[in-house]
């Protein structure tokens, strides 16, 4: 096994999809069968090689960077084929393996319109190249092109297949149809970001031949960082950028704007990608880049973090109380879920940053199963209206419990995921980073906990008129059949995670702890 | 005694130009004429390569620079790299062309002698280091591109083109023979390395200066840099499909040579002259052709309007590291690799407009809308061919993106810094008008008018497949291992270290 731990294993989980998406290119479109089979057996063979990864790991230094490789790839600008895996990123890589598997199995028997099964999975292998290779990445620009090779799969998820209801584009007034809206907007809100954060990259890139050769690699940058080379007015531009880029991605008030029209708009498999993944690559970009390189920078703008947090968690707990959309209300409620895993990272401590990443994962279970009852309810009902549901309960009894597990899950139901990024983020805002202001974070605590409460107040309100009450004459008579056996193998996995984080959180935190301790203990002195 | 080794290329090119003649003289077939063409350019190729390698060579004597003609003519990494590329394009070009010109009745013979002609011309810029060589370059590759726009003779638009094309680039070209007396009169010569060494007090003279600016404004229309811009979406739009895509990518080439050329050899002490100017013309191109583009609904005129933008992309490094007083070289290979990769997917992307222009009969984006549904592979190939020019990894765009980010940020002054933020911004605009084009063929409905059934069954002409799959795989390859690129740059930028 060897070969495996030298970077072929993590190669492989990247580009082993890229593959599989080739082979779907060359499959006549009228093949469906072998267009499913060829797209789950990619997945599958990609989550047990991401499984291999996680056993063979050694937990015992999760701090070091494991099976990784640094090879020669651009050599005029010293960018490096580097990548690796730590503590950090390994819960990250096996959930993106994890929600690949899961959403081919629901396309098993859940095309949307216009039906093309064929390019819908060729660019869902593409988002898993682009996501997982995100994870690995230890090189800027690495980093960068993976970080941006997701955004055309998801642009065409959004734009093909997306919801053709007409939206009014706010401004201008013209009249369009949601999925071309939400796609070109999701696209430049990125775009947007993503090329500051490259000239943020570059800025360091180049400050880093002050003390030595240029270079992207993100951990000798790291090095660099907390030896002192990046301070100053250039230290506080440059994360400026490089915020930019991960904050529209996160996204965090005031630049989610995108996010609840793309989530929306896009089909079922879309948004759940995009909520349980392609979120965290903002996150991630936070904790492993921004913060190890640029220290003293993050330790001043924590309370802008924080505050943009905060108000991200209370904006979007009351945007929900607002909606009629149930998409709409969950893809709110990840603005809201998001602010809470930034607020873990804003606080700069282990407790906080670990709060993070365990919300990151318990975020992308929960809210990807949402995502996935609330697509195949709008399949059944053919609307997603509110208003128009309820008494789920007595239509389809097992959708409703599930339906009901899930909200529980994402109000933060102690012993179950949701629970712990929520409590232990508020529980570093309590005792932030020494050096940052304790009142202020205490403030962000409090308002924080009052989003949490709101948190429970929309997504009961959300249970009780879409699963309780007699169902309206609108439906009564009407025959519902019940979750299927697809929509139960790619559903079950997630209940069970679920549970799983939620009795024994130390699967995700047993990972994580030692590679937050040393990133904490590094940039920070400890 | 000449140095044969060092001009063979253009030797080679140049009995090709006249064999295609005679070609079409005793042929009917007059395809013979571009297979012709293609072997010539091929075997033009071999001494280009020998050039670049010569050291590595037993046969080989001699090392680069060669200079030729009391260095007038100078044969370096530089002016290999960048004929390299124009014998590339123009072969694309020809394989893009011969179905096109097949399938109506067009003058085919003469066509092919005039591309051809146009090549040599742009392949003799890259090595002009006086002013008279580099005007008989210029005006070689300008010449054919005249009537080559009014090929489409019964069209009225394609006469337009023509004629528009024509008087603008008279105008052009006045200006800069106007500015290149000027700056004989006062300096005495018209060699670039002799004006680069002129005495400080002719060199401060505003004669010398005037001529200076006619020269480099004579050059901003080649380059179709704002605010000369204004006959490119009308010249491109009217001129048949092929020769638009040559004037976008072997003339616009061809003049950021001359600019190349004059500004690091001719003026390189100046720059701290032209280099805000073409800072500020860098700045308006990007802005102006991005804004543009967006209302754009016939396709080759949005093309025209990026063309644009995307001289302005390439001029960035250039005007900012020359107004900050900076090192030109990272610069220079900056532009290079822009070049190099600009003219892969700009060639690729009008292959596809041919190749759908020829179903289709138009090149409104209305009438292209649904393309996905009765031509997939052409769809996602234009799709690819775009979506590199706005720059999104992992298609070659990206790194000339990097590259003119990456130059423009290691100036390390506000020259700089401005301009990468301004065309930061620039590349979002970029994506709405290039994403339009997804929007109409991927996302919207087949409209009424046409019919996907006959559309679908129609063949691709083997020509255009080829010079298709051609491009495609360089746009992906030069994507992943945008190296080579780096590599070719870096080494054309080795001219300026050798104190040229």
């Amino acid at each position: 096994m060897e070969w495996f731990d030298s970077g072929w294993g993590l190669s492989l989980i990247v580009f082993l999809p890229l593959v599989g998406a080739l082979i779907l290119a060359a499959i006549p479109r009228a093949n469906e069968a072998g267009i499913k089979w060829v797209a789950l057996i990619t997945a599958l063979v990609t989550f047990v090689l991401a499984i291999v990864v996680a056993v063979r790991f050694d937990y015992g230094s999760a701090a070091q960077m494991q099976f990784g490789t640094d090879l020669p790839w651009i050599e005029a600008i010293n960018a490096r084929y580097h990548i690796g895996i730590d503590g950090i990123s390994l819960p990250l890589v096996v959930l993106s393996a994890f929600i690949t598997v899961l959403v081919v199995i629901y396309s098993w028997n859940h095309w949307p319109e216009p039906h093309n099964p064929k390019l819908l999975m060729a660019l869902t292998m593409i988002l898993a190249t682009g996501m997982t290779g995100t994870f690995i990445a230890l090189d800027l620009v690495l980093f960068f092109v993976f970080f941006e090779v997701v955004l055309l799969p998801m642009y065409f998820m959004i734009g093909i297949w997306g919801d053709t209801s007409m939206r009014i584009v706010p401004v201008v007034h013209w009249e369009i149809e949601l999925r071309i809206y939400a796609s070109i907007k999701f696209f430049l809100f990125t775009l947007f970001g993503s090329a500051f954060m490259l000239l943020g990259f570059l800025a360091l890139y180049f400050k880093s031949g002050d003390v030595g050769a240029n270079t992207f690699d993100i951990l000798q940058l790291s090095e660099l960082g907390r030896a002192g080379v990046f301070t100053g007015a250039f230290a506080f531009w440059v994360f400026a950028a490089m915020f930019l880029g991960f904050a529209v991605k996160v996204p965090m008030w005031p630049l989610h704007t995108w996010l609840p029209d793309a989530h929306t708009a896009a089909p079922t498999i879309g948004s759940v990608i995009l909520a349980a993944i392609l979120l965290k690559l903002g996150t991630y970009g936070f904790i492993r880049i921004l913060i190890p390189i640029l220290p003293q920078e993050a330790e001043r703008w924590a309370w802008f973090i924080g505050l943009l947090a905060v108000i991200g968690i209370i904006y979007g707990s009351l945007a929900c109380l607002a909606q009629s959309d149930m998409k709409r209300l969950i893809a709110y409620s990840s603005v809201g879920h998001m602010g809470f895993v930034m607020l873990g990272v804003a606080t700069l401590s282990e407790i906080g940053i670990n709060a993070a990443i365990i919300g990151m994962v318990a975020h992308g279970v929960i809210t990807g199963l949402l995502f996935f009852i609330a697509g195949s309810m709008a399949h059944r009902y053919h609307t997603r209206d509110m208003n128009r549901l309820g008494g789920q309960m007595i239509l389809m009894p097992k959708m409703g419990v599930i339906l009901g597990f899930a909200a529980m899950a994402s109000l933060g139901l102690p012993s179950l995921a949701g629970f712990w990024g929520e409590f232990m983020s508020l529980l570093a805002s309590f005792n932030p980073l020494p050096g940052l202001d304790v009142t202020v974070f205490r403030t962000f605590m409090v308002i924080a906990a009052i989003g949490t409460v709101l948190t429970a107040g929309y997504m009961l309100w959300m249970l009780r008129s879409v699963n309780f009450g007699e169902p309206s004459a609108e439906w009564k008579d009407h025959e519902f059949h019940d979750i299927d056996k697809f929509e139960w193998m790619a559903w079950a996995p997630l209940v069970v995670m679920t549970i799983a984080i939620g009795i024994y959180p130390a699967i995700v935190l047993g990972a994580t702890n030692d590679a937050v301790a040393n990133l904490v203990a590094k940039a920070f002195g400890g | 005694m000449i140095d044969y080794h060092a001009i063979l290329p253009e030797i080679i090119l140049a009995v090709t130009v006249l064999a295609v003649l005679v070609t079409d003289l005793v042929t009917r077939e007059k395809y013979y004429g571009a297979i012709v063409g293609m072997v010539g350019l091929f075997a033009a190729l071999i001494p280009i390569f020998t050039l670049s390698l010569c050291d590595d060579l037993e046969f080989c004597t001699g090392s680069l620079p060669r200079e030729l003609f009391g260095g007038s003519y100078v044969v370096d990494q530089y002016s290999l790299v960048l004929k390299g590329l124009f014998i590339g394009a123009v072969f694309i070009v020809l394989l893009l062309s011969i179905a096109y010109v097949e399938s109506d009745r067009y003058y085919e013979g003469e066509y092919y002698f005039l591309l051809l002609a146009a090549a040599l011309g742009a392949v003799v810029m890259a090595s002009s280091r006086d002013f008279i060589t580099m005007i008989v370059g210029l005006e070689l590759v300008s010449g054919p591109g005249f009537l080559l726009a009014g090929w489409r003779k019964a069209d009225e638009k394609s006469n337009e083109a023509a004629l528009k094309f024509f008087i603008i680039g008279v105008v052009a070209f006045a200006l800069l023979v106007m500015g290149v007396s000027l700056l004989y009169g006062i300096a005495g010569t018209q060699l670039f390395a002799g004006l680069a060494t002129v005495p400080a007090d002719v060199a401060a003279e505003p004669v010398f200066l005037l001529g200076m600016l006619f020269v480099f404004l004579g050059f901003t229309f080649k380059i179709s840099a704002v605010p000369f811009h204004t006959w490119t979406p009308d010249v491109y739009e009217g001129a048949p499909t092929p020769v638009t895509a040559w004037l976008s990518v072997g003339s616009k080439t061809a003049g950021f040579v001359g600019i190349l050329s004059v500004a690091y050899f001719a003026f390189p002490e100046h720059s701290n002259l032209w280099g805000p100017l073409l800072w500020l013309l860098a700045v308006l191109s990007m802005t102006i052709g991005n804004l543009v583009a967006i209302k754009q609904t016939n396709i080759v005129r949005l093309l025209g309007y990026s063309s644009i933008a995307q001289a302005g992309f390439m001029l960035a490094p250039f005007g900012a590291a020359a107004a900050a007083g900076a090192d030109l070289q990272e610069a220079f290979a900056a532009t290079v690799a822009y070049l190099l990769i600009y003219a892969v997917m700009n060639l690729g992307a009008f292959g596809v407009i041919i190749a759908v222009g020829a179903r289709v009969k138009s090149y409104e984006l209305a009438d292209w809308s649904g393309m996905y549904r009765w031509a997939p592979g052409l769809t996602v190939l234009l799709a690819m061919f775009f979506m590199s020019l706005a720059g999104i990894p992992p298609l070659a765009g990206w790194f000339a993106k990097l590259a003119m980010f990456s130059a423009t940020i290691g100036v390390g002054s506000w020259w700089g810094y401005s301009i990468a933020i301004i065309a930061a911004l620039n590349s979002v605009v970029a994506f709405v008008y290039y994403s339009k084009v997804i929007k109409s063929t991927f996302f919207d409905g087949v409209p009424d008018w046409i019919d996907p059934d006959a559309l679908g069954r129609m063949d691709l002409a083997p020509t255009l497949r080829v010079a298709l799959t051609v491009t495609a795989v360089l746009v992906l390859a030069l994507g992943v291992f945008p190296g080579v690129i780096a590599n070719l740059s870096r080494f054309t930028a080795e001219v300026l270290a050798s104190g040229f």
